[in-house]
């Protein structure tokens, strides 16, 4: 018996592609018709590359990814949309040894907590500055990902300005601690196994978390070429609803072992199991003898972690204009509400009867507290899912929202 | 403008790759090819060369950051803008297909860059069949070891003479619709398993 569907898609050996690889590998791809053929890639751009030439439909990307595609931001794009979030959380922001021991003489404190941590981080490099050292280097994994801007949001909100006062620059998230150890770059984001490998080389500390930065915010997507998905409207479909079942599954905590030992195999990530319990338990070891058990730190399928929320594009929308990679124009913004589609999602899942949102975009950071929300289907429950700085995003009130930030970052 | 006054710089961790791209580039003409394998402090590098293209592999880790680097065009003080011609798209297939990919100078005229990108993605498909061939020399000599043994373990188990021993497994694979090697390959594991036929 043959598979009805053909699909191929490209993965980058991150722990947030467990979705998918799971999807391939324990059968839910094969129950839903689909012969799924992944190919483990060493670069975004060789991702990129790849879906624009047709070598893959569809791929394991940065949440946006692609939006920068469509945005023609990418050296070689073809029209990339995203039916479906592989998980919310799941980054870290991990500093070298010194910088730890500068901001701990600044107040920091070994508790994750974002807008201490910043401050703490501000009054550093304030010092170094009035003596004349140079400005401390971070790393993140790409420029159009939600590492670059959670990094920079957190820094502007604790009144460090992230491109006068640092230098960003790239970093491949199997470099990073590497980088960090050989004093190339002073600290990172990006998602884990890479921040509990530098604590564990005894050459990093763990100061704050995406998942305290801003809860239950949008990490990894699938983006998917907009021709095939136009032309094979079916396997996408049959796809989608694999990936639920699969989600669901790595959700589930009595299968942690079983994901932990799938995603160390040689072809996935090559680390041991071990490594992976960090992102799956959320209990975090943060350099020292500090730990830390953090809420909603990675979030493969609950707080409708799979849903395409516009709201999720709108917002790397804001960021993307807010750091100058792109103009605030109608038609950009066209693009972008565009990019996430929902609807593709809705359709797909529908006949399963499963909680299904009403709505296609959220107030983001508006929940203070788990809420349960209108909902087709079975009970859905959000949030809390607030930014450490208590601001909220209305993606109905995006001009304002740009504006906002805009004067805010020219007072620095 | 002469055509050998294009600088080109050749990005690519595996040396004996990157030589043969380089032994391409100079016969075609082109002296200024500098090659680079590992990508510490290449900002610094790119800047001093000041390269027209840059031919990187796609197993590079280190794309990003190169392409990074290239967007923000102080690391290399011009615009630079990649990947030959977007339009170009039997290039590009091309170049993925053989595992190379092409960064350009803003303004350098596509057809002074595509017979470089031809010529890296000719070599790249070369290199790959020289490894392939390399692979499969390998494994015949491997083969050809096993075949030895084999015939070893008949003769003295059935007292046959050489020749007859390769007969009898040439039939036998013949008979079975297998490769040789692999039959000499199961009589090695079944000796080993039946006993001390051999002096292991």
């Amino acid at each position: 018996m043959g598979a009805e569907h053909q699909i191929t898609a490209g993965f980058m050996p991150l722990f947030d592609s467990a979705v998918l690889v799971a999807a391939s590998q324990l059968g839910f791809a094969a129950r839903e018709g689909i012969n799924l053929t992944l190919h483990r890639e060493t670069s975004w751009a060789n991702i990129r590359d790849r879906i624009a030439i047709g070598h893959f439909h569809l791929a394991h990307m940065l949440g946006p990814m692609p939006l920068a595609c469509n945005l023609g931001l990418t050296p070689l794009a073809s029209e990339t949309i995203v039916p479906f979030s592989l998980g919310l959380g799941g980054n870290c922001v991990t500093i070298s040894n010194a910088v730890w021991a500068g901001m701990a003489a600044h107040g920091a404190e070994p508790d994750l907590d974002p807008a201490l941590a910043g401050a703490a981080l501000g009054g550093f490099i304030r010092e170094r500055a009035a003596a004349g050292r140079e400005p401390l280097r971070f790393a993140v994994v790409h420029p159009h990902s939600g590492h670059n801007y959670e990094l920079r949001y957190w820094l502007a909100a604790c009144g460090v300005d992230p491109d006068r006062e640092i230098e960003i620059v790239i970093v491949p998230p199997p470099f990073m601690a590497d980088a960090l150890a050989t004093g190339r770059i002073d600290g990172y984001c990006v998602g884990e196994p890479w921040n509990s490998a530098a604590v564990a080389a005894g050459t990093g500390h763990i100061v704050t978390v995406k998942a305290q930065i801003w809860r239950n915010s949008p990490e990894k997507v699938i983006g998917v070429r907009k021709s095939w998905a136009d032309e094979n409207p079916e396997a996408l479909a049959a796809l989608l609803r694999a990936l639920h079942h699969s989600a669901r599954w790595c959700q589930d905590p009595g299968n942690h072992t079983e994901l932990a030992a799938l995603m160390a195999q040689p072809a996935f990530l090559g680390l041991p199991p071990a490594v992976q319990m960090p992102i799956l338990t959320g209990h975090l070891r943060l350099g020292g003898e500090a730990e830390r058990d953090v809420d909603d730190f990675f979030l493969p399928f609950d707080k409708a972690a799979n849903f395409p929320w516009k709201s999720h594009a709108l917002w790397f929308y804001t960021q993307m204009v807010r750091w100058g990679h792109v103009a605030h124009t109608p038609e950009n913004l066209a693009i972008a509400r565009d990019c996430y589609r929902p609807d593709l999602y809705r359709a797909a899942l529908k006949p399963l009867g499963v909680a299904l949102p009403g709505a296609n975009a959220k107030v983001e950071g508006a929940l203070k507290v788990a809420t349960a929300v209108g909902a087709t289907g079975a009970g859905l429950v959000l949030g809390p899912d607030g930014f450490f700085d208590g601001q909220i995003f209305d993606p109905d009130e995006i001009d304002a929202y740009i504006a906002g930030q805009k004067s805010a970052r020219e007072e620095v | 403008m002469v055509r050998s006054s294009l600088a080109v710089l050749v990005i690519d961790e595996n040396r004996i790759r990157a030589s043969i791209i380089e032994a391409g580039l100079r016969e075609a003409g082109h002296e200024r090819v500098t090659i680079i394998h590992d990508v510490t402090g290449i900002a610094r590098r790119i800047a001093e060369i000041e390269p027209d293209v840059i031919v990187i592999d796609l197993e590079n880790p280190n794309r990003d950051m190169l392409e990074n680097m290239f967007q923000l065009s102080r690391a290399v003080k011009r615009p630079i803008a990649m990947f030959v011609d977007r339009s170009d798209q039997a290039s590009i297939e091309a170049a993925v297909d053989a595992g190379v990919s092409a960064y350009v100078v803003d303004g350098l005229r596509q057809e002074r860059v595509k017979p470089i990108l031809d010529m890296a993605v000719s070599r790249f498909n070369a290199f790959s069949r020289m490894a392939r061939e390399l692979e499969e020399a390998r494994s015949e000599l491997e083969g050809r070891k096993v075949i030895d043994r084999a015939k070893g373990i008949l003769m003295k188990s059935r007292g046959l003479s050489e020749e007859a021993a390769y007969t009898l497994l040439r039939k036998t694979a013949m008979n079975q619709n297998r490769k040789i090697s692999e039959i000499a390959q199961s009589l090695v594991t079944a000796a080993g398993l039946l006993g001390p036929a051999e002096d292991e």
